[in-house]
């Protein structure tokens, strides 16, 4: 499978990204953000970072960009898309998934080894994990602290769509514990944390974060967004 | 200085800028012909930093009075800052080192934006470590963020690809009010501004104490990576080569900001100096990064340097005096942010973010189309000649002819007096081997339980968790490692280790052997991860020069680390002196700080500084004697600061290093023995590990797990491997003792005390977050 990568000029975790695709037995392709061209690929990443410097609301300006355009009209017909921290940003922003990230309740950048529930083992991207699996990923972010109106926070809890929560400490203020969420259709997924940097024993937290690089495939075979 | 003195400078650049001005027009600009037609002009040379000995020199080079943007020029580049004026003839004894490493020949010395050195696989690394202390107490998010982008560019301007940053800080006592404006800034400054640019923070220091309440230090390193072929060096060559200025526009911000900032001391009552700090855009530098590792790649560069301090004249005249010695600049083709800026300003202006490049004319359409793609503002701005002339012109008239090599490397030298100060004798004489000692193992267990409590010996997460240290996928140990190690080849596993160290109570008790202790604690400290020391940087924190006695710490300090590289076998690649770090009368500690760069053929074999399993055989490499005075526990508990430091033993220091890389496989575990001794390693290997410990201690257990003696490591081996280990040490002449075994969930010394790790824990991890919130 191709997986494209994109990258916006402040992107900065798109090598890991990139890395994370190649250990998880696919194909990275480089999507370049002024490029109207997806290149043929079967699912996108949306990696951390700064897009374009995200001096005005994470994400607000990057959702206008020619790749994302590509990315949205995608994601409408079913495509499997990854936003990562920035890229989580990013789908909230082009209304890809509901909610909004804010600056975290300490008002502190925060780095750390964190714990997780993959509570939505249906989406393209976690399939590859046991319902209710807990892992432990790395999570980097100064505007992590995910919002949302009740009635849509009571809709993604009802209809299943909280990928993943937060255990033990939540690090950023995020409402209900939420560390990531999917659409309707569980193609498009945002996550706060990192799962490309929890890929290799060697330098990150551990390797629990394989199963959203490895999920794809599973869902493949499964036709589980189909 | 006197109490006025900030006051007027400030006031200075506006009256430089001004002096000619008509009430109702535009500034009069200040040209080569007006200057030689009008010699006996006043001008503010004292204002601007300069000396009037100075001042007569800048004439006589000329023969004529320069002119202000002249005048603005030399003032940033001879200031303390730029020239080195008063340490260059001690920082001179360096070049005596060899340049060369256990890999080889350096690519590039001291004297270039920052040293090269081999690495082998075809690789090469650049690192150095710079100050951005004044900047930093004025205005602390973005003097420590600009800290960051400064060092980084310089790194960038050797071709290589920046890997990973480090923060080595200063700081007042943890309970002070203004540590509390001053740490939360700085902390997410180095976070804001790394963390955007995609850097991991790989390790660093944070240190208190009472000197750097008016004068915290930061301190900021950088590591590149780049394959041989791709090294770059900071000339303008070719005649009729184009010089482009790329990166941000040109604004007010940071003007002056060596000259007032950098070279001068702080008062109590002096007015802001905020106009003079730069203003950081992390995102442009990004930018900037990524643009000019893709010219570089293009084979589009024939000579770059990096806008720091002093900006747009330093920029010109340092590439000029290295290449053909001549370059002609149209000042006016400057894209600036502040249309109304004088040409003396655009040329001291430190705004950020910004690179000059010297491209063949061939070259230029090619290289403003990549400055397009990452949209970059790019201006071509002058253009190399042959006349040995750095000429800068604005809007056609002439307002800069002078030989380059004046203003860039034939500066002012000073031969400052130093003496040592009357004090130092009785300050030795009154050591901390005679204060009360602990007798109890209940009373060695509150000191334990006080000591890793410590604002010096606690916890640090609470700063380096601002810091992202995984980015870029390639951390391999970070804090609160010994050492930072990133990998350089993903195939090979090749990679480099870098740790900083500076123990400024020990350079205050003996300047000599105090620069000789840092380096040989970072020496240690990357050893203990499994590498092989290389190379030196350092960044020499001081106080005034102009009190003898400081400068005579100064001296001292210079000299120690010079022999202690020569007898290490490792050269100098570059570095950075900050001085005039003081308040009022009262200097800092004396501050060396000393950064080690070693290498590692597999980073998959390095030894991690925490315990690794239960039932492991624990050991103490080298040799503890009673040495007390300047240590944490003498700090700490007495608030004592007296004696001598610790002896200093290279050659202990030498074969305990190699015995630790040749054990690399055997080691399980591998953590020096710095501040806070045996005690302090103990308790981080057991909290960060989780793992417990049970030792027995022969002999005086206070003085086993407190004195500071160097050259020693806590290390562990498999229950099997304990012969091996003992003869590992036997054929290195390193001495042995067995301390006992890990396992549980307590650190027990036997007949002393137990204390349960998670206990331990707590009283580690609360000082920080207790102090500055969580």
């Amino acid at each position: 499978m191709k997986i494209g990568v994109v990258t916006f000029p402040g992107t900065l975790d798109d090598v890991d990204a990139q890395r994370a695709v190649r250990i998880g037995g696919h194909e990275a392709v480089a999507l370049w953000h002024g490029d109207h061209d997806l290149r043929g690929v079967d699912a996108v990443v949306l990696p951390g970072g700064f897009s374009y410097g995200d001096y005005l609301r994470c994400g607000a300006i990057s959702r206008f960009s020619p790749v994302m355009v590509e990315v949205i009209e995608a994601a409408h017909k079913g495509m499997p898309v990854l936003g990562i921290c920035n890229g989580f940003q990013i789908l909230c922003e082009s209304h890809l998934l509901p909610g909004a990230l804010i600056r975290n309740d300490h008002r502190k950048f925060v780095c750390r080894d964190q714990r997780l529930r993959i509570e939505n083992n249906r989406t393209a991207w976690t399939s590859a994990y046991e319902e209710n699996a807990e892992i432990t990923i790395v999570l980097k972010n100064g505007e992590g602290g995910f919002v949302a109106d009740e009635p849509t926070l009571d809709r993604l809890e009802g209809e299943g769509r909280v990928v993943a929560r937060y255990l033990e400490v939540n690090p950023n203020g995020s409402a209900r514990d939420i560390a990531g969420i999917t659409n309707e259709r569980g193609n498009v997924v945002g996550l706060m944390p990192h799962p490309e940097h929890s890929v290799e024993e060697l330098t990150g937290a551990g390797t629990d974060g394989v199963g959203f690089f490895t999920s794809f495939a599973v869902a493949a075979a499964e036709k589980v967004f189909a | 200085m006197a109490a006025d003195s900030g006051n007027s400078r400030i006031a200075g650049r506006f009256r430089l800028v001004t002096v000619s001005a008509s009430s109702a027009s535009l500034p009069t600009v200040d040209t080569v012909a007006a200057a030689a037609g009008d010699p006996g002009r006043e001008q503010p040379w004292a204002d601007l930093g300069l000396k009037a000995d100075e001042y007569d020199r800048i004439r006589e080079i000329l023969g004529r009075r320069p002119t202000s943007s002249e005048l603005a020029m030399y003032s940033v580049m001879w200031s303390e800052h730029c020239s080195y004026k008063s340490s260059k003839v001690h920082l001179k004894q360096f070049s005596e080192i060899p340049q060369e490493t256990r890999a080889g020949k350096m690519l590039a010395g001291i004297g270039e934006n920052a040293g090269v050195i081999d690495i082998g696989q075809g690789y090469a690394v650049t690192f150095k470590v710079e100050s951005h202390n004044h900047p930093s107490y004025v205005e602390p998010y973005q003097g420590a963020a600009t800290g960051v982008g400064g060092i980084v560019r310089d790194i960038l301007a050797m071709g290589a690809r920046p890997v990973a940053v480090m923060d080595p800080l200063r700081f007042g006592p943890l309970d002070a009010e203004d540590t509390h404006r001053v740490l939360p800034g700085i902390v997410a400054g180095v976070g804001g501004y790394g963390n955007c640019l995609g850097l991991p923070n790989i390790g660093g220091e944070a240190v208190f104490d009472s000197t750097y309440l008016g004068n915290p230090l930061v301190n900021a390193l950088c590591v590149g990576v780049l394959r041989h072929e791709d090294l770059h060096l900071a000339k303008a060559s070719g005649t009729g080569n184009k010089v482009i200025l790329y990166g941000a526009k040109t604004g007010g911000d940071g003007i002056g900001g060596v000259s007032v900032l950098a070279s001068e001391t702080f008062d109590a009552d002096g007015p802001a100096k905020r106009p003079s700090v730069q203003v950081g855009d992390p995102f442009m530098e990004k930018l900037l990064i990524e643009c000019t590792l893709e010219l570089f790649a293009a084979g589009l560069i024939a000579g770059i340097q990096d806008l720091g301090g002093a900006g747009l004249s330093c920029a010109t005249s340092e590439l000029a005096s290295a290449g053909d010695g001549g370059m002609h600049v149209e000042l006016d083709q400057v894209p600036l942010r502040d249309s109304t800026l004088a040409p003396e300003e655009i040329l001291m202006s430190e705004s950020q973010e910004r690179m000059m490049a010297v491209v063949e004319p061939g070259d230029v359409e090619k290289f403003l189309a990549i400055c397009a793609k990452w949209e970059v503002d790019a201006a071509i701005v002058g253009e190399v000649t042959d006349t040995g002339r750095l000429v800068i012109d604005w809007h056609g008239e002439t307002v800069v002819d002078v030989p380059p090599r004046t203003v860039a490397h034939e500066g002012p030298t000073y031969q400052r007096p130093f003496a040592r100060p009357d004090w130092q004798d009785d300050l030795q004489a009154d050591v901390a081997e005679q204060l009360a000692r602990p007798a109890t193992g209940e009373e060695l267990r509150d000191t334990l339980l006080r000591l890793v409590a410590s604002p010096n010996l606690c916890d640090k997460s609470w700063i380096t968790d601002q810091y992202d240290r995984y980015v870029r996928g390639n951390t391999v140990l970070s804090q609160p490692s010994d050492s930072g190690m990133v990998r350089v080849d993903e195939e090979t596993n090749l990679g480099v280790a870098l740790a900083t160290d500076a123990n400024g109570r020990f350079a205050k008790l003996d300047p000599y052997a105090g620069a000789q202790l840092a380096l040989a604690e970072s020496y240690r400290n990357v050893a203990t991860g499994g590498a092989t020391p290389l190379a030196v940087s350092d960044c020499l924190n001081f106080g005034s020069p102009e009190d003898p006695a400081v400068m005579w710490q100064f001296a001292e300090a210079c000299r120690g680390l010079k022999d202690a590289c020569l007898e290490l076998g490792v050269p100098v690649t570059g570095g950075n002196v900050s001085l005039y770090n003081q308040t009022g009368e009262t200097a800092i500690l004396p501050t060396p700080v000393v950064a080690v760069l070693g290498v590692i053929d597999d980073v998959t074999r390095r030894t991690p500084s925490q315990f690794t399993g239960p039932a492991q055989r624990v050991y103490v490499l080298g040799e503890t004697r009673e040495e007390l005075s300047g240590s944490a526990w003498a700090d700490v508990v007495h608030g004592h600061l007296g004696g001598r430091p610790p002896r200093v033993d290279l050659a202990a220091e030498k074969a305990l290093a190699a015995l630790l890389a040749e054990g690399v496989g055997l080691l399980t575990s591998a953590h020096d023995l710095a501040d806070g001794g045996l005690a302090q390693a103990l308790a981080e290997s057991t909290i960060t590990s989780g793992i417990g410990a049970q030792v027995a201690l022969d002999g005086d257990p206070f003085l086993a797990l407190f004195s500071e003696s160097a050259a020693r490591a806590l290390v562990t081996v498999e229950l099997e491997d304990g012969a091996r280990l003992v003869d590992l040490a036997g054929r290195h002449g390193v001495p042995i003792t067995e301390i006992g075994v890990t396992g549980g969930d307590t650190l027990r010394v036997e007949g002393q005390f137990e204390l349960p790790v998670a206990e331990l824990g707590a009283a580690w991890t609360a000082t920080l977050p207790a102090a500055l919130g969580s």
